[in-house]
């Protein structure tokens, strides 16, 4: 999830781009991007099930692409319930157990919360450059606004989307719409934004729509920024595995 | 007449002792087979029905499909009325609710990080509520190995395959690792009150059961449940009751849902029309209904192929929906089986059983050969000689069969309750992944209450028929030859 929201954000720190950008330019300038100093959110996710509706608030701590922390607020259910990543381990702490679990694994692909998003979705951070090589596909205008549309493909294997395809607006910089593919060129994953403002200087969306083409009848999952800060101290102490009991 | 037949009888014992002791014992033996093989075989389906199916078992339309995902995102809702509504149209059944899950128990050192951890099926079932006989068909109280039965919402029985495993004492405590209904990822404390084993092979080797309250907190599934289990009140599963109940409730009740679903989704749908406000109540049931019927008839519902995005997803696809016992994997195909099994061994006992009486009744009649021809020389008729030649063997008959009807019935009634163990032989099946019975047990049904009558009256009573036939063959002359000889 954070991935793909870092992904989305690094489009935002880009200044407006012409025609003639080369897309190794553009993937560089998205990872400069991606590797913000650090970075404080609220967020609200509303995951629109088969049969309900659910809304669980978070704060996250965000420190480069190798340092997050998040805090659920509610429901009261998931109040309390803390994760921590440091590199490539993931944490998660429920106050109902006093338990920390470390994620790996199988329950990697678990969905976060119910939502469409899974762990893997929050543990692939490293920089695209490193990870797809990309090339652009072409032009197309949606409701009005120019977009690149780009591939991008795994250099390596074990990626959770070895293929995805990024519409891009060429003022925001920003991927409005994605697909996210398997190996296998299977559909498994759609992403898109809304709701463009400008923030400290960046166009930054406030609603991202996430839906798991595999699960039947998906209604997608909404994530919708409230508010966010960019390039604050984070003491380290937020990012210590003991922080999760506290 | 009969007085007079009963004194004969009782007096000369040559006449009646032995042929009642022979009834007896025969009708004593068909009653408890026929029940013991009744009993076994609903012994067999009693494992299969308390651990999956249930004698019926209802679950959404949608959990039915997938069903083997254990997709409790498809679970059934508001489980308290469906409960109170199938206990007040079908109280020959007991219903209760079910949680089947399955994770990751991770068990915990004293710093609190993990010690152990594997995978667990874990079954969410109703210990705890007033009148629950679920400790009772679980033979729970039989297969705790140590510690104790669950007594709060966060107690766990863990089987003694898994405890081994992961190195669980009764006592310790674990964290289940899942998923809820909604499938976000939880975690959830359980004390291991203790642990079992059902003594069925492998069928419990990752199995822990915990109570429904439990099971319900863990998954965050208030009011919900995998499944409803329905059991007849004796236990014995009568295939052609659960068959129409299921067929009944599918028809009726279900179908009723369906309809409830699908226009209160119509109702949802046309209420964002303009001026839907402004029309009269009746004229919004007109049109819900007229919607709903629009997309049955023209087959929209869940018709993506046919209708692409026009296609209306289901509602009716979360109503709940009846299983009987036979419904499960192959289940139907074993109860048909052991029905048609039952039928051949019975029926051929009982021939077997009816030659041998028939015979018996026979050879009474022949033997009597003298007194016969001494009462027709004395003036007698044929007819009241051969009548009353009858009559004994209905009292004989009736006699025995009585005696051995009670016999019988008390011998099935004791393996019904007790059983016969076969506990060393079903574990050296322990690679068997059928859930097998250990202890067989008899069954009492209706049936064997007038079963005995057949060989034990019908064949004596045919038997003396045929050997008094020979009375109406004999000649008045060839009579008194034979008497001065």
């Amino acid at each position: 999830m954070i991935k793909i929201l870092i992904f989305i954000l690094s489009f935002t720190f880009l200044p407006g781009q012409s025609d003639d950008m080369s897309v190794q330019d553009i993937i560089k300038a998205m990872d400069d991007n991606l590797n913000a100093k650090s970075r404080i959110l609220t967020s609200k996710m509303v995951v629109h099930g088969r049969r309900s509706t659910r809304t669980i608030e978070s704060k996250n701590w965000v420190v480069g692409t190798d340092q997050a922390f998040t805090e659920y607020l509610s429901p009261p259910r998931e109040a309390g319930t803390k994760m921590l990543k440091l590199g490539d381990k993931l944490w998660t702490y429920s106050p109902q157990t006093d338990r920390v679990i470390q994620i790996s694994g199988h329950m990697l692909r678990q969905s976060v919360m119910g939502s469409d998003m899974s762990y893997n979705d929050m543990m692939e951070d490293r920089p695209l450059l490193e990870l797809y090589d990309a090339k652009l596909e072409g032009s197309e205008e949606i409701n009005g606004r120019d977009h690149w549309i780009m591939l991008l493909e795994a250099k390596e294997k074990g990626l959770s989307y070895p293929k995805r395809r990024a519409w891009v607006d060429k003022k925001y910089l920003l991927p409005m719409k994605e697909e996210l593919y398997a190996k296998s060129g299977k559909l498994l994953k759609t992403a898109s934004m809304d709701g463009i403002k400008k923030v400290q200087g960046r166009w930054f969306p406030t609603r991202f729509i996430f839906k798991d083409e595999l699960k039947r009848n998906s209604k997608g999952t909404e994530w919708i920024i409230g508010e966010i800060q960019f390039d604050t101290d984070i003491p380290p102490s937020r990012f210590e595995k003991g922080r999760l009991r506290k | 007449m009969i007085k007079f037949l009963t004194k004969g009888l009782l007096r000369d014992r040559s006449r009646s002792l032995f042929p009642v002791l022979v009834i007896t014992l025969t009708v004593a033996l068909v009653v408890f087979a026929i029940g013991f093989m009744r009993g076994t075989m609903n012994s067999l389906f009693l494992d299969t029905a308390v651990i999956l199916t249930g004698h019926e078992k209802i679950v959404t339309r949608a959990y039915n499909e997938e069903s083997q995902l254990m997709p409790n995102d498809l679970a059934l809702l508001d489980v308290g009325q469906l409960i109170h509504d199938l206990n007040q149209n079908y109280p020959d059944f007991f219903w209760s609710p079910r949680i089947t899950f399955a994770g990751l128990l991770d068990v915990p050192d004293e710093d609190r990080e993990t010690r152990s951890q594997g995978p667990v099926i874990a079954f969410g079932i109703d210990f705890l509520s007033d009148g629950s006989r679920q400790v009772e068909i679980w033979e729970l109280e039989r297969s705790i190995v140590s510690g104790n039965l669950p007594e709060n919402r966060d107690d766990a029985l863990i089987s003694s395959k898994l405890a081994d495993q992961l190195n669980i004492k009764a006592g310790e405590s674990v964290t289940f690792i899942g998923s809820t209904m909604d499938n976000a990822f939880t975690t959830c404390n359980f004390n291991v009150s203790g642990t079992f084993n059902l003594r069925k092979g492998q069928t419990d080797k990752q199995m822990m059961l915990v109570d429904l309250s439990g099971a319900r907190f863990a998954l965050d599934m208030d009011d919900a449940a995998s499944a409803i289990f329905g059991f007849t009140h004796s236990l014995y599963y009568d295939d052609e009751v659960a068959v129409a109940l299921r067929t009944d409730y599918n028809n009726t009740k279900s179908g009723s849902i369906v309809q409830r679903l699908r226009n209160e989704q119509s109702e949802e749908t046309l209420s964002y029309m303009n001026g839907w406000n402004r029309i009269s109540k009746k004229e919004q049931e007109s049109l819900t209904k007229q919607r709903t019927n629009g997309l049955n008839d023209n087959k929209m519902y869940n018709n993506a192929e046919e209708w692409g995005e026009l296609s209306v997803e289901d509602p009716g696809i979360f109503s709940p929906f009846m299983l009987a016992l036979r419904d499960g994997n192959q289940m139907g195909t074993m109860v048909d089986i052991s029905g048609a099994m039952l039928a051949i061994m019975g029926g051929i006992f009982l021939v077997v059983v009816m030659v041998v009486l028939w015979n018996m009744g026979l050879m009474n009649g022949l033997r009597r050969y003298g007194e016969v021809g001494l009462r027709l020389a004395m003036g007698e008729s044929k007819g009241q000689v051969y009548r009353s030649m009858i009559s004994e063997a209905v009292i004989i008959g009736l006699t025995g069969t009585v005696i051995g009807t009670g016999i019988g019935l008390a011998l099935t009634y004791y393996v019904q309750e007790n059983g016969i163990d076969y506990t060393k032989g079903i574990e050296a099946l322990s690679n068997s992944s059928m859930v097998m019975p250990n202890i067989f047990y008899a069954q009492v049904t209706p049936d064997l209450f007038y079963i005995g009558f057949i060989p034990g009256v019908l064949a004596t009573v045919l038997g003396t028929m045929l050997a008094g036939l020979a009375i109406y063959k004999r000649e008045m002359a060839q009579l008194f030859k034979e008497l001065e000889t």
